[in-house]
């Protein structure tokens, strides 16, 4: 147990954990093959030394005070997180409830979209020649233009035009249109990548046994390529969910500018640590969902099965 | 009825004058080929000398730069012609089996049946269930292909085929990719395909099987049909110097 009484010494306050960390992080590396007792053991011990160097690193540092108490106040925390009506606080948790359901709107037809846009892009038909021209243009334009430029174009471009309806929906929905133009564009690359993914022979069994062109893509090319393209959909969809909060430029009341509103009266930026609190709480458990859908998927493809 | 012979009930499948390149590479140098119904035609010949892509152009997966392919006396090679009602009656089986990784056995046999013949769902599985009970399948029928050992999932294939009701199949060196053990049953399969009356055209490097089950076998060099005969006379009296040559090389690695 000579790691362990070396370890004694390195955790709370010393600033430096370089005596006993050599020794506990390789065992921290050597922990993921063993996977024993011992593993465990100095693996955790090693994890709290370096998340208590950190703390030790924040506390230590000359402004730490002053930081705790304008970003990680636990009363303002709670208190723009709620609300406050009678203060005009908006609260950060109801506009996140917006936040959620921007995201899922847009990521509807986002999925819908790009599912045409790709399969139009990968067409031979020389009718659809024109269509394919203008999608290769588009997916190069948003792809290439800051997603704020987009939401700023649409949000503020739209309305000025005066047009019968166009001009005249909610910001909400401005937010939507210009969050599905910008990610169209990246995920129809998504599509495309997958249904390219799908072995050419599995094309031409199918047409082998008479299917059309378009029911062999249904049944069996597109099944297949959704398949391998779930986890980077699943990425895109996390990075839908982080840039909903980029509409509040427009003024939509979501979480971000709720929490701007917050500590623009306060004057504590706390609201902006409440809404990034309620980011995480969507977005780590959907990280790990990827990673282990992935793991799961190479421990498939190596024992040999589809 | 295009190009009809005179004389006779027109072939079930005939190349004429076949030409096919890929890019500046000229695979098929002017094929003439006619397969008369229930017949069995082996391709022999080295890697590389056309069989496969044969078989390819006659299943319309390749299109052709010259000459004509027809089916019982029609021109199937056309620009007008639906490829997808031509292949309802010529299929084919490919060296690497290529069934549907997402789908059962069953499902992929009743896929064609079901989105091209518009059979009722329980109607194909009915049908696909009779074939695979005939080609003692009947066991892994709601298994998925990555279960199944390479000559099952050859056998499937075949029943995939066969279950389009086709009345040719071409089959494309169907035991190359299979280990040596699982060899039998799949051509097995073949030899009773055969004995029930079924067209075949078989690309194969199985000499000893096209021996006994072709009505006829041609060998095939640099995209050319050198020499056609039934297989007692073209394995045993080859008349060509470079049929000779080709089965002198193969009874050298103990093949035939």
């Amino acid at each position: 147990m000579a790691l362990g009484a070396a370890e004694g010494s390195g955790e709370g306050t010393s600033l430096l954990p370089g005596a006993p960390a050599p020794g506990s992080l390789a065992a921290s590396r050597r922990s993921k093959l063993l996977a024993g007792p011992r593993g465990v053991v100095a693996s955790s011990l090693s994890t709290a030394i370096v998340l208590a160097a950190l703390v030790a690193v924040f506390l230590a540092a000359p402004g730490s005070h002053e930081v705790r108490h304008y970003f990680f106040d636990p009363h303002d925390i709670w208190e723009s997180f709620v609300g406050d009506p009678s203060k005009g606080l908006f609260s950060v948790g109801a506009g996140f409830v917006l936040n959620i359901e921007l995201c899922l709107v847009a990521e509807v037809l986002i999925l819908l979209l790009s599912l045409v846009l790709a399969l139009v892009r990968l067409s031979r038909s020389s009718v659809l020649f024109p269509f394919r021209l203008l999608g290769t243009v588009y997916s190069d334009v948003f792809r290439g233009v800051p997603l704020i430029l987009v939401i700023v174009a649409v949000g503020n471009g739209l309305p000025g035009l005066y047009l019968h309806g166009v001009s005249y929906w909610s910001l909400d929905v401005y937010a939507v249109v210009a969050l599905v133009l910008s990610y169209v564009a990246y995920v129809s690359e998504v599509f495309r990548a997958g249904v390219l993914s799908v072995p050419p022979s599995q094309l031409a069994a199918a047409r082998s046994l008479g299917l059309s062109h378009w029911k062999a893509t249904r049944h069996v090319v597109l099944p297949q390529a959704i398949r391998t393209i779930v986890p980077p959909l699943l990425n895109d969809f996390i990075s839908l969910q982080k840039d909903t909060a980029i509409v509040s430029v427009l003024g939509v009341e979501e979480a971000i500018r709720n929490a701007g509103i917050f500590s623009s009266t306060v004057f504590n930026y706390s609201s902006y640590i409440a809404a990034a609190v309620l980011f995480l709480l969507i977005t780590i458990p959907l990280t790990r969902l990827t990673d282990w859908m992935i793991a799961r998927d190479r421990a498939k493809r190596l024992a040999g099965g589809w | 009825m295009n190009g009809q012979p005179p004389e006779g009930p027109p072939a079930a499948l005939s190349l004429e004058g076949v030409h096919k390149s890929f890019g500046a590479n000229e695979v098929l140098k002017g094929i003439d080929l006619s397969v008369r119904p229930h017949e069995v035609v082996c391709l022999i010949g080295a890697s590389g000398s056309g069989k496969s892509t044969l078989l390819r152009c006659a299943n319309l997966l390749e299109k052709i730069q010259g000459g004509r392919i027809l089916l019982y006396g029609e021109v199937i090679s056309g620009q007008q012609v639906d490829e997808n009602k031509v292949r309802r009656h010529i299929g084919i089986v490919f060296q690497s089996f290529n069934l549907f990784p997402h789908m059962s056995v069953l499902r992929n046999i009743t896929l064609g049946p079901t989105e091209v013949l518009g059979l009722r769902r329980r109607e194909a599985e009915r049908e696909a269930c009779q074939l695979l009970e005939r080609f003692g399948l009947i066991e892994k029928k709601d298994d998925y292909p990555d279960r199944l050992s390479g000559g099952q999932q050859q056998r499937v294939a075949i029943v995939r085929a066969i279950a389009m009701r086709t009345q040719i199949l071409l089959l494309d060196e169907i035991t190359s990719a299979l280990d040596p053990e699982l060899v039998a049953e799949v051509l097995d399969v073949v030899r009773e395909l055969a004995a029930s009356g079924m067209t075949m055209v078989i690309a194969t490097h199985e000499m000893g099987f096209a021996r006994d089950i072709a009505d006829r076998v041609c060998f095939l060099e640099e995209g050319r049909i050198i020499e056609e005969a039934p297989p007692a006379e073209l394995f045993s009296e080859p008349r060509d110097e470079r049929t000779r040559r080709f089965l002198r090389r193969i009874v050298e690695a103990g093949r035939l």
